[in-house]
């Protein structure tokens, strides 16, 4: 089997006497969506800052396209393909739409030391961006800041920006979270089609969406991941259920 | 074309035509007036550039005026004494010349640039504006206690640096000199600022953890931003240098500091013609509220917390309201 | 160079040391406990020294002058706090910045009219007059170790403050987290008065101790100011510790490096250029530390918030 897009072994990360990684191993491989769930403080978010590089592992290494990319800052890995958005939305607020994602292309392009061209008249950067905020259904709110956009309209901001850096692999933290039922579905099947561009790590709340896309799903659990496997091995895990589920087994 | 365009070009032409209309009327001092105005309002576009696109408050870009005003100085007097200034990797005896002294200041200023902003760029915040202070009264006590270029009592310039095809000595042709350098850095500014890089930087001060998680490095995007921002003021350094014909550590003072900072906000911060604002306000007070009173400053301190506690915007905002990006 | 010198200067040092912590103590406490960067910190000290000098002449007691630096530095730290800087707690630095920026145009400005543009002396009082002989042979002026002590005492009074009082424990819960304390039914406005005016007469009384050792003059107090920024940086911000060990390295290492670069260029080089290029570079000694430090720990030393 092809060496796995991104392969976590053995992270662990403390902060003082609460261990919010305990060696965690997972992998991500070409072509599949592979789910992380587990309830709220079990260290979801933790984990990806450190795939993302913005906390620094304790223990354990992180290999992105067979290369290990522990030591590396989140910049650096960006630009390797690691394409990441925030639980809480991120975004250059006083920016319009496109030109949040603009940004993303030309970090994409490698761009970003050009110092006299108006980037608002370079296709280069417009037409992929608006491509991007089409294919998200933001299509009519280009030019509005980001601000100004609605909660669910920020949150497909997010998607939009990573899909602009057309990455390597994607780490989307709840990109449903507050999205609303029509936007989730939207958004499901959007998620369904872009695994086949590249894959993707998702950490999301929304079991509907969660069994609905995810090839393999893991886990987490106080820091650990207890389970890991197909929906179907999930759903009938008495760990998860009793740990999780908050069902008696 | 939108308001704030259109007040931009009001206030280019109004800054020209304030000392053409003093020369005819055969009113000299509103030249060097004006000479003044042009000349600050290029220290703060260059300022502005860190400060209003980067979100950096670096409260020691005097030090980057004060090293431009010195390379005017320490170049024209060796020039003067045909001193070498340099005898290694080449022969350098100064020069009396505008062009060459604008080229060391803006160098010389770079690489303090480079130097203060590796090490203060690490940081943010409160740690960034004491550090810059800092590292400006560095260079101010360097100056003080540097007896070769007349430390405490400053460095006079025997005769205005020249410049090919214009008489300097002469207030107008001085003025325009001052006038074009402004209008070409405003040009600059507004390339930049619409500029992948410049949409680099703005988004760094907007939200550096997301310019970040791009891939782009908000530290080498705020650096290059810095060291550019540093070489304009530099150049203004040097002008104002000539304007006065002499050069004082008080240039590289933390008022003088405080001054660039204040004119740029009393115009207008991350505004293209905050500065140019800015810098006509800040001299027109002072000549007038000066000619009134001798604690002129009192009542500019008095302006400014106006100004901050109930008008952020600055006067451009006052007018034309909030900037937009595209 | 003789021993008797350095130990002289030593104690210079810890004595510019000690006086440079009164003025950053009440800095960091300020920025650690409402997030303010106050600018204007200087011109309290400079107001400490001219209520002391302005007094001691009027009723020719220094005591009575030192009491009015502290009394008026606090009151103006106070009345300041509650018409302006109170306005200021929520906004970015920059208008931190530029705000408190104008109040020392104002009192710059405002002293100069009261007092006029001529600077005013201060007799150091009878009682500390003259100097004493140390161990070694020293010979060392009262009054400087009498602002050592002053200093050290009002460190441990910091100290025990902030350890061991019920101020102190709403101090110290305001810099961990300043939602927390109001919860905690703590009236959050009259604490930021309080912890104003505290570090507004630690300055005022650094203000008054130094007038009588130079010469009382609007603007006296940036210039220490910048240092205290130096050595808050050094230090780590919002760390009374931090900025104690930051203060002492600062001014043991300007008062020390003054005499020893020359003296050591000196032997290198000769004395003519020795003397000008020494007291250059002595004089950016301590911002070189604060760079080298600041490479090593961007946060400071004791760093207590980022």
């Amino acid at each position: 089997m092809a060496e796995p897009v991104l392969d976590i072994r053995r992270l662990s990360k403390s902060f003082g006497a609460l261990k919010a990684t305990d060696d965690v191993s997972l992998d991500l491989r070409a072509g599949e969506i592979h789910a992380l769930i587990g309830p709220n403080g079990a260290g979801k978010t933790t984990l990806i800052q450190q795939i993302s590089g913005a906390l620094k592992p304790s223990s354990g290494s992180i290999r992105f396209l067979g290369e290990d990319v522990s030591a590396l800052d989140v910049a650096e890995r960006a630009r390797r393909g690691l394409a990441r958005t925030f639980q809480i939305s991120s975004l250059t607020p006083e920016f319009s739409a496109l030109r949040n994602v603009m940004l993303a292309v030309q970090a994409r392009q490698g761009s970003s030391f050009r110092f006299f061209r108006d980037v608002m008249t370079d296709a280069s950067l417009t037409e992929p961006a608006i491509a991007a905020l089409s294919r998200v259904g933001l299509g009519d709110r280009v030019r509005t800041p980001a601000a100004e956009l609605s909660h669910g309209e920020r949150r497909q901001l997010e998607i939009a920006i990573a899909l602009a850096l057309r990455p390597k692999a994607f780490l989307l933290d709840e990109p449903m979270a507050g999205m609303g039922p029509e936007g989730s579905r939207a958004l499901t099947v959007l998620l369904d089609g872009l695994r086949a561009e590249a894959p993707i790590l998702l950490i999301e709340h929304d079991m509907d969406a969660v069994f609905a896309l995810a090839d393999r799903i893991s886990v987490i659990v106080y820091g650990r991941i207890i389970a890991s496997g197909t929906a179907a091995e999930i759903r009938a895990d008495s760990a998860v259920r009793v740990a999780y589920l908050g069902e008696p087994g | 074309m939108s308001r704030e365009t259109l007040l931009n070009a009001g206030l280019a032409l109004l800054l020209l035509v304030l000392p053409l209309a003093a020369t005819a009327l055969g009113e000299p001092f509103y030249v060097s007036l004006a000479t003044r105005m042009a000349i600050l309002a290029l220290a703060g576009v260059g300022l502005n550039l860190a400060l209003g696109f980067g979100g950096l408050i670096s409260f020691g870009h005097a030090a980057f005026f004060g090293i431009g005003g010195y390379a005017a100085g320490i170049l024209a007097g060796h020039a003067l004494n045909a001193e070498p200034l340099l005898s290694w990797p080449f022969e350098f005896s100064g020069s009396d010349q505008m062009h060459v002294v604008w080229l060391v200041a803006a160098l010389a200023s770079a690489l303090a640039a480079l130097l203060i902003g590796a090490i203060s760029l690490r940081t943010s915040g409160v740690y960034f504006i004491m550090i810059t202070l800092a590292f400006a009264q560095m260079f101010y006590y360097f100056a003080i206690s540097w007896p070769a270029y007349g430390g405490e009592d400053g460095l006079s310039i025997a005769i205005r640096n020249g410049f090919p095809g214009l008489n300097t000595a002469l207030p107008m042709d001085f003025f325009l000199i001052c006038y074009v350098l402004l209008m070409l850095a405003l040009v600059l500014s507004w390339r930049i600022r619409d500029s992948r890089f410049g949409a680099a930087l703005q988004a760094a001060r907007q939200n550096d953890v997301r310019v970040a998680a791009l891939g782009i490095e908000p530290f080498r995007t705020r650096l290059a931003a810095f060291i550019l921002s540093g070489m304009i003021t530099g150049v203004a350094g040097a002008l104002y240098a000539d304007l006065n014909r002499f050069v004082s550590p008080s240039m590289i003072s933390w008022q003088m500091s405080g001054e660039l900072i204040v004119l740029i906000i009393l115009g207008g911060a991350g505004r293209l013609f905050g500065p140019v604002v800015g810098a006509m306000l800040f001299v027109l007070l002072e000549f007038l509220l000066g000619g009134l009173t001798e604690r002129w400053q009192l009542f500019l301190g008095v302006i400014l917390l106006g100004v901050v506690l109930f008008a952020r915007g600055g006067v451009i905002g006052l007018l034309v309201g909030r900037a937009r990006h595209g | 160079m003789q021993t008797a010198l350095l130990i002289e200067q030593l104690l210079n040092g810890l004595q510019f040391g000690v006086m440079l912590f009164l003025m950053a103590a009440g800095l960091t406490l300020i920025f650690g406990v409402m997030g303010l960067i106050n600018l204007a910190h200087g011109s309290l000290y400079m107001i400490g020294a001219f209520a002391c000098a302005g007094v001691a002449a009027a009723t020719g007691s220094f005591w009575l002058g030192l009491l009015a630096s502290l009394a008026a530095a606090a009151a103006a730290g106070a009345i300041v706090e509650m018409t302006i800087i109170r306005r200021l707690y929520g906004r970015d630095h920059l208008d931190q910045v530029l705000a408190t920026f104008a109040l020392i145009l104002i009192f710059s400005e405002g002293t100069a009219w009261l007092f006029g543009s001529f600077p005013l002396y201060l007799d150091i009082p009878p009682l500390l007059q003259g100097a004493v002989e140390l161990p070694g042979g020293v010979r060392y002026p009262i009054y400087r170790l009498a602002i050592i002590g002053v200093g050290i005492a009002a460190a441990f009074g910091l100290y025990l403050l902030i350890a061991r009082t019920r101020l102190g424990m709403r101090i110290r819960a305001g810099e961990s987290d300043r939602e927390m304390i109001g919860a905690l039914g703590v009236d959050i406005r009259s604490l930021y008065t309080v912890v104003f005016a505290l570090g507004a007469a630690l300055a005022g009384l650094a203000g008054a101790m130094v007038g009588a050792l130079q010469s009382v003059q609007v603007g006296m107090g940036e210039p220490v100011l910048i240092l205290a920024f130096v050595i808050i940086v050094i230090g780590g911000i919002g760390s009374i510790k931090g900025a104690f060990v930051g203060a002492i390295l600062v001014g043991v290492t300007d008062t020390m490096g003054r005499i020893l670069l020359p003296a050591l260029l000196t032997a290198m080089i000769g004395p003519a250029k020795a003397a000008g290029i020494g007291a250059a570079i002595a004089s950016m000694l301590i911002y070189i530390v604060m760079a080298l430090i600041l490479a090593f720990r961007p946060q400071g030393l004791f760093a207590a918030r980022g």
